[in-house]
């Protein structure tokens, strides 16, 4: 090993410009809010009786803050996706796509390095992601069709009660899953993928934070993150 | 109405008439019946007037692999005119149920009739159709159902697919469907079809469907799945009358409890009237007297396709396919759940102790550079 250690400066990067940090917030609470209100609504606790119906209105309250949450989810989805074609390079759809040879390189650098956790022999200065890793980007890729999947499923039960043309635009849905059975259980299904998306997620902020300490928790927050002075100089975004 | 066969064909009112019923008796069932169709009251005229005038359709009724209920249902229905006269044994030209004749005269009514009316009848068929082993689970007159089904089907005007059998192989579609049971529209490409699901479907429905045509001389309009919208627009859960305790939260959990007796929502217990397309909560059975809801039994979802293989009558859990039965979405979900918080645990763990040395790398190199600063360098 060498003798002197080495120093590095870090310079402040804007990665998350303001959009993307209040979709990313809108798109947290909304699902921790959908999932609550998801759950109660499939397994509502009884905790009355001996009332009258028009004493109460608790779970008509549950369902309609769960819709109302859709919507805004769906709107929240639609700005983002927006925003994935105007946005700076780590806001991009680009970046969400490991269709280079040098993504997958990245891909396989983080299986290794970061899930199966091996210590490289010696830094590699391309291998520090700016923005999101890639495999990162890959299961941001799959909680996108999941949203895809709550929309067109969740939609297409509320059109029945609707006539607006909203979510008539997803009246379809039912009848080409099979009905409104089949839509419901993988609606409800999928809501786990949603909670194990997110335990997943945020542990590995967490294990980047504690590891890399470039700010990858805060990042959401301030939109800054740091990054090697030398990473940025060799200018190889990823 | 087609061809004129003045001296064999009446219409429905001289039927009507001929049964020995009033002409008071006629408008009320006029009004009764545009009432199920969903109709304004203004309507009642002109639904009237085509009983009057309208020669009795040419309906051929066949029935195959079934139990018959939904022909119970219709005969049951609300008015004494749909039993005796849209359908009874006499306008039926030919349904193995109801009609007078058997055997070799039943099949020669029934050719007479498809050779007669042909292009003209109602093709309403109760029952699936078993495909497996060449269709022999299900034979009539030495023929298979297949074979009695392509051939009726052939001149038919319409067809009506009477009951969950017809429109998607209910109770013998089931898993594993030993006999290939298959619904009528999969097998029938080339006539319009009406889907009546329900096992059995309303029988006031059924009528107001008949009706409707003769009245209109066309189906009524029908939605996605082939279903008229007039009587599956809505769902059970929508048109129920306990719904005013779902939405307070107010739910029976076991058949016997306090909240049970008191009407409170039956969802807890396995009601499927949130994803079930039916009218059974606005017209209710026999003679609007009740329906299950009502009687304190969840709907089971019997118009919904496959609402065999949907999970358990008596809880709201659903059945993930391909787990078995005590494996529900949730449970599936729950170990998923827990497997992965583990495996993060002992990511955290192994993390820890296998990236310490780059961790404390860093650590010192965030420190020097810390001096560096401070000493303004
Ligand atoms: S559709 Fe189902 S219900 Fe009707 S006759 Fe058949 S078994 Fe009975
Ligand atoms: S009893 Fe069934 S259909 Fe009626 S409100 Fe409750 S869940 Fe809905």
């Amino acid at each position: 090993m060498e003798k002197t250690i080495q120093t590095s400066d870090f310079k402040r990067v804007l990665v998350w410009e303001l959009p993307v940090r209040i979709c990313h917030w809108i798109t947290a609470l909304s699902v921790i809010i959908l999932t609550v209100t998801g759950l109660i609504i499939a397994n509502p606790p009884v905790f009355m009786s001996g009332a009258e119906a028009s004493e109460s209105y608790w779970f008509g309250t549950v369902r309609m803050i769960h819709f109302i949450t859709a919507y805004i989810f769906l709107v929240n989805a639609i700005v983002r996706i927006y925003w994935a074609f105007r946005g700076n390079y780590y806001a991009n759809w680009r970046a969400l796509f490991p269709y280079t040879k040098r993504s997958w390189k990245n891909v396989w650098h983080v299986l290794k390095v970061d899930i199966l956790l091996q210590n490289e022999e010696e830094e590699i200065l391309k291998n520090i992601s700016i923005g999101h890793n890639y495999v990162a980007s890959i299961s941001y890729l799959v909680l996108f069709l999941l949203a895809l999947v709550q929309i067109f499923t969740g939609f297409g039960l509320y059109a029945a009660t609707s006539g607006w043309w909203l979510p008539q635009l997803f009246a379809w849905v039912p009848d080409f899953l099979g009905g409104d059975a089949p839509t419901r259980l993988i609606h409800h299904a999928a809501t786990w993928l949603f909670i194990v998306f997110t335990l997943i997620h945020v542990y590995l902020v967490f294990y980047h934070d504690w590891l890399e300490g470039r700010g990858e928790t805060s990042a959401m927050i301030s939109g800054y993150k740091f990054v090697r002075k030398e990473r940025l100089e060799s200018d190889e975004h990823i | 109405m087609g061809t004129l066969h003045k001296n064999k064909r009446e219409t429905y009112f001289d039927n009507i008439i001929g049964h020995g019923y009033s002409r008071r008796e006629f408008m009320k069932f006029a009004a009764f019946i545009t009432a199920y169709m969903g109709l304004e009251h203004s309507m009642i005229g002109q639904v009237a007037k085509a009983l009057e005038t309208s020669y009795r359709l040419p309906i051929i009724w066949e029935h195959y692999q079934e139990c018959t209920c939904c022909s119970e249902s219709f005969i049951r229905s609300d008015h004494p005119i749909v039993a005796d006269i849209i359908l009874d044994n006499i306008s039926l030209d030919y349904t193995e149920t109801l009609m007078a004749a058997s055997g070799h005269q039943a099949e020669a009514a029934k050719h007479d009739t498809m050779k007669k009316y042909y292009g003209e009848y109602i093709l309403c068929v109760e029952g699936s159709v078993p495909l497996g082993a060449d269709g022999v689970y299900c034979t009539i007159a030495g023929r298979t159902a297949i074979d009695h089904l392509k051939e009726a089907a052939e001149g038919a005007k319409a067809i009506i697919a009477w009951g969950s059998c017809a429109c998607n192989g209910c109770v013998q579609g089931a898993k594993p469907n030993p006999t290939d049971a298959t619904p009528i529209h999969k097998i029938i490409k080339n006539k319009p079809i009406v889907q009546m699901p329900g096992c059995p479907p309303i029988g006031e429905a059924m009528a107001a469907l008949i009706v409707h045509y003769v009245t209109f001389g066309k189906l009524p309009e029908l939605d996605r799945a082939g279903r008229p919208k007039a009587f599956y627009g809505k769902r059970v859960h929508d048109t129920c009358y306990r719904r005013p305790y779902f939405d307070a939260g107010l739910f029976a959990e076991s058949f016997d409890d306090e909240n049970a007796k008191d009407g409170y929502c039956l969802y807890k217990v396995g009601c499927k009237g949130p994803t079930t397309y039916n009218a059974c909560g606005s017209m209710r059975w026999n003679n609007g007297v009740s329906f299950p809801i009502q009687s304190g039994h969840g709907c089971i979802g019997c118009s919904e396709a496959n609402f065999w293989d949907h999970g358990p009558f008596y809880e709201r859990l659903t059945n993930v396919p391909g787990f078995s039965i005590e494996n529900t979405a949730d449970k599936v979900g729950k170990i998923a759940t827990g497997a992965v918080v583990a495996g993060l645990a002992a990511h955290a763990v192994a993390a820890s102790i296998s990236k310490r040395k780059e961790h404390k790398k860093r650590y010192t190199r965030g420190r020097i550079n810390e001096e560096k600063i401070d000493k303004n360098e």
